[in-house]
C-alpha cells in the first residue's frame, strides 16, 4: 500500500515539496481526510481551521517557494493565542475568547508559513495529567481508545500519534509535554526554562511554564525547535542565549557521552516492566559507546509536594485576571462587582482549577506564606542543587518518563493526589528549569513507554544528539497505532 | 491538619470564588489531604537555604521608554462581555 501523505514526518514532507512531487494543498487535504476519518474516536481538536488551512496552502503553492517548513501543517495546543482563532485554554471561562494577537512561538511558525490545522484539546488551564479536565470533552489515546492520552497537552500528543498532524506545539509546567508524549509513543521536548518565549501563551505557573514540541521523530523535533527558540523582547524571562542549529547534532555519535541514571527514579512505584525497558535502553547506549553510571538525586521525593505549593501559588495569581470584565465568561445576573467576580469564576472554572486556586491562595495567605510557599522555594533550591552536582560529571540523565503506561479514562478521577503522582518523574525537571525530553523506548502490553532524557540548562543540543542515536538504532518511533480504521 | 469550613470560606473569599456548601466540604477535605502531603517537606532542614524564586540569573529587564503602536481599542473590547462608549462596563462598585 502506498504511504499516505498524512503519515509522513516534517522532514519527509519537506523533501517531497522541495522536489515538487507534491503540493501543500495535497498535504493539507490528506491531513483533513485523516482527521475526518479518525477524529470522532480520538477527539484531539477543540477547533479545526480547515478553510483557512486550504487557503493558506494554495497561496503557498502559488508562490511556489518551499523553504523551511512552508506549506507544512501544524497543530497548536489551545493555550497559544492565535489572532482571529478561538483560544479556550480548555476552559469554559474562555469558551468564546478570540485573541487579538499571536503567541511568539506560533507567530514564528506562521512567519515560516507553517499551515495551522487546528487548536488541540488540553486539561483546563493545563492543570491535569489526562486531558479529562478539558471543559469540552476527553481525548482518547490512539493506542487504546479506553485510555487517556496523558496531559495536559493530551490533544497535541494524540494528534501526532494518530497522524492528524505531523507536529504540534504544547506546554509543560510539570510534565505536560513529556508525560503525554510517553503515553502516546511520540517525541516530546520541554526545553530549558527561558529557551522559548512564553508571550501569548496563557499562563499557569510562570516560573515553571515552558513551550515545547511534539513530533514523530527526533529530527522533526530539532528542526521545529530551531524555529521557535531564542530571545523575545516581549518575554523578559526569555533567555538571550545563542540557539545552536539543533539538527547539526543529529550524527548518532554518543561515544564517550556520560549518562547518569538516578536510582530514585527507579523506585517510587515505577512499573517493573518500565524499569526493565529503560535498563535495556541504557545497555543500548553502552553498546553505542556511552558511559553509563548510577547516581543519586537525594531530594527527588520532595519535588512533587514542593511543586504542588509553587505551581498553585503562581496559578492563583495568574488566574486572578479572569474576572468577567475584559474577556471571558461573565455572570450577568450579579448585582455588584464583587459577586460578579465570584460568580463568574465559580461558573467559568472547573473543579481542578478551583482546587488549585484555593490551594495556592491558601499557601500565599497571611500566616501560611512562610510555612508553605517559602518552604517550597527553599526545597526547590535543594532540588536544583542535586541536578547541578550530577551535571558536573555527566552530560545527560536518563530515567523513565512516567511510572506507568497510560491509564483508563475515569480511572483516576477520584482523589487528586493519586493523579498528581503521574508527574513524579517529570516535575523535578521543571523545578530545576532544565530541558527534558521523552522518546519512545518500547511497549508494555501494547502501550507505549517513554524514556526521559534530562540535560544541562540550555544544552538541548546534547539531548537531541543522545535521543537521535537511540532512535536510529531502534524502531519504536516507526510503530503506528491501528486505530481500528483503514 | 484539617481545614475548617470557616478557613475554606476565608480562602474562597480571598480567591473571589463563590462555593456551594458541598464544594466547601469537598475542597476542604481535599486541600487538607494535599497540605498533609506538603507537610512532608518539614523533615528537611532549610534554615540556611536561599529560596529559589527564579531559575535564570536575570533581574529587572528594561527596554527603551518609547511609545509603540498597541492593539486598537475596538479589537481589545471585542472580547468584553459588556462594553459601552469605548469602555468596559461593570455592575456598580459602590
Amino acid at each position: 500500500m502506498a504511504v499516505e501523505l498524512y503519515e509522513l514526518t516534517v522532514h519527509e514532507l519537506q523533501e517531497r515539496l522541495a522536489r515538487r512531487e507534491i503540493s501543500s494543498e495535497e498535504i493539507v487535504k490528506s491531513i483533513f481526510a485523516r482527521i475526518h476519518n479518525v477524529e470522532d474516536k480520538v477527539k484531539s481538536f477543540i477547533t479545526l481551521t480547515e478553510e483557512s488551512a486550504l487557503q493558506n496552502a494554495r497561496e503557498i503553492d502559488q508562490a511556489g517557494k518551499y523553504t523551511g517548513i512552508a506549506g507544512i501543517p501544524m497543530g497548536l495546543k489551545d493555550i497559544f493565542c492565535t489572532r482571529g482563532v478561538k483560544t479556550t485554554c480548555g476552559s469554559g471561562i474562555l469558551s468564546n475568547f478570540v485573541p487579538a494577537y499571536d503567541s511568539t512561538a506560533s507567530h514564528r511558525l506562521d512567519e515560516q508559513q507553517a499551515v495551522l490545522v487546528g487548536k488541540l484539546n488540553m486539561d483546563e488551564f493545563a492543570m491535569g495529567s489526562s486531558t479529562e479536565n478539558s471543559a469540552f470533552f476527553a481525548t482518547h489515546n490512539p493506542w487504546d481508545m479506553e485510555r487517556v492520552p496523558g496531559g495536559s497537552s493530551g490533544g497535541s500528543a494524540s494528534a501526532v500519534a494518530a497522524d492528524e498532524v505531523p507536529f504540534a506545539l504544547g506546554t509543560d509546567t510539570g510534565g505536560s509535554i513529556r508525560q503525554p508524549a510517553s503515553y502516546c509513543g511520540v517525541v516530546g521536548m520541554k526545553p530549558t526554562y527561558g529557551r522559548v518565549s512564553r508571550w501569548g501563551v496563557i499562563a499557569f505557573a510562570s516560573s515553571l511554564d515552558q513551550v515545547g514540541v511534539f513530533s514523530k521523530d527526533v529530527r522533526d523535533n530539532a528542526l521545529i525547535m530551531n524555529i521557535i527558540s531564542g530571545h523575545d523582547p516581549l518575554d523578559s524571562t526569555s533567555a538571550a542565549i545563542e540557539v545552536p542549529d539543533y539538527t547539526s547534532y543529529l550524527d548518532g555519535d554518543v561515544k564517550g557521552l556520560r549518562i547518569a541514571y538516578p536510582k530514585e527514579y527507579f523506585q517510587q512505584g515505577v512499573d517493573a516492566s518500565i524499569k526493565e525497558l529503560i535498563k535495556k535502553a541504557l545497555l543500548k547506549y553502552e553498546e553505542l559507546g556511552a558511559v553509563v553510571e548510577e547516581v543519586s538525586l537525594p531530594h527527588s521525593e520532595y519535588a512533587l509536594p514542593a511543586y504542588y505549593l509553587v505551581a498553585p501559588a503562581e496559578a492563583s495569581a495568574n488566574l486572578a485576571r479572569f474576572d468577567g470584565v475584559r474577556y471571558g465568561y461573565r455572570d450577568t445576573e450579579a448585582e455588584n462587582v464583587v459577586s460578579m467576580f465570584s460568580e463568574s469564576r465559580a461558573q467559568g472554572f472547573g473543579d481542578e482549577v478551583k482546587r488549585r486556586i484555593m490551594l495556592g491562595t491558601y499557601a500565599l495567605s497571611s500566616g501560611y506564606y512562610d510555612a508553605y510557599y517559602l518552604k517550597a522555594l527553599k526545597v526547590r533550591r535543594l532540588i536544583a542543587n542535586d541536578f547541578e552536582k550530577v551535571f558536573r560529571d555527566f552530560d545527560v540523565i536518563v530515567s523513565p518518563t512516567t511510572p506507568t503506561t497510560a491509564f483508563k479514562l475515569g480511572e483516576q478521577s477520584g482523589d487528586p493526589l493519586t493523579i498528581y503522582m503521574n508527574d513524579i518523574l517529570t516535575v523535578p525537571i521543571n523545578m530545576a528549569g532544565l530541558p527534558g525530553m521523552s522518546i519512545p523506548c518500547g511497549f508494555d502490553q501494547g502501550l507505549p513507554v517513554g524514556m526521559q532524557l534530562i540535560g544541562k540548562a540550555f544544552d538541548e543540543a546534547t539531548l537531541f544528539k543522545a535521543a537521535y542515536a537511540f532512535e536510529q538504532n531502534t524502531a519504536y518511533h516507526t510503530m503506528k497505532p491501528a486505530l481500528g480504521v483503514k | 491538619m484539617a481545614l475548617t469550613i470557616k478557613e475554606v470560606e476565608h480562602v474562597a473569599m480571598l480567591a473571589r470564588l463563590s462555593l456551594s456548601e458541598d464544594e466547601k466540604k469537598r475542597f476542604g477535605e481535599q486541600l487538607s489531604s494535599i497540605l498533609n502531603y506538603a507537610d512532608t517537606l518539614n523533615v528537611l532542614p532549610t534554615d540556611d537555604v536561599e529560596p529559589l524564586t527564579h531559575i535564570l540569573p536575570v533581574k529587572n529587564v528594561f527596554r527603551a521608554d518609547e511609545a509603540r503602536p498597541g492593539t486598537p481599542r475596538e479589537e481589545m473590547l471585542a472580547n468584553a462581555p459588556l462594553a459601552d462608549e469605548g469602555q468596559y462596563k461593570v455592575p456598580k462598585i459602590m
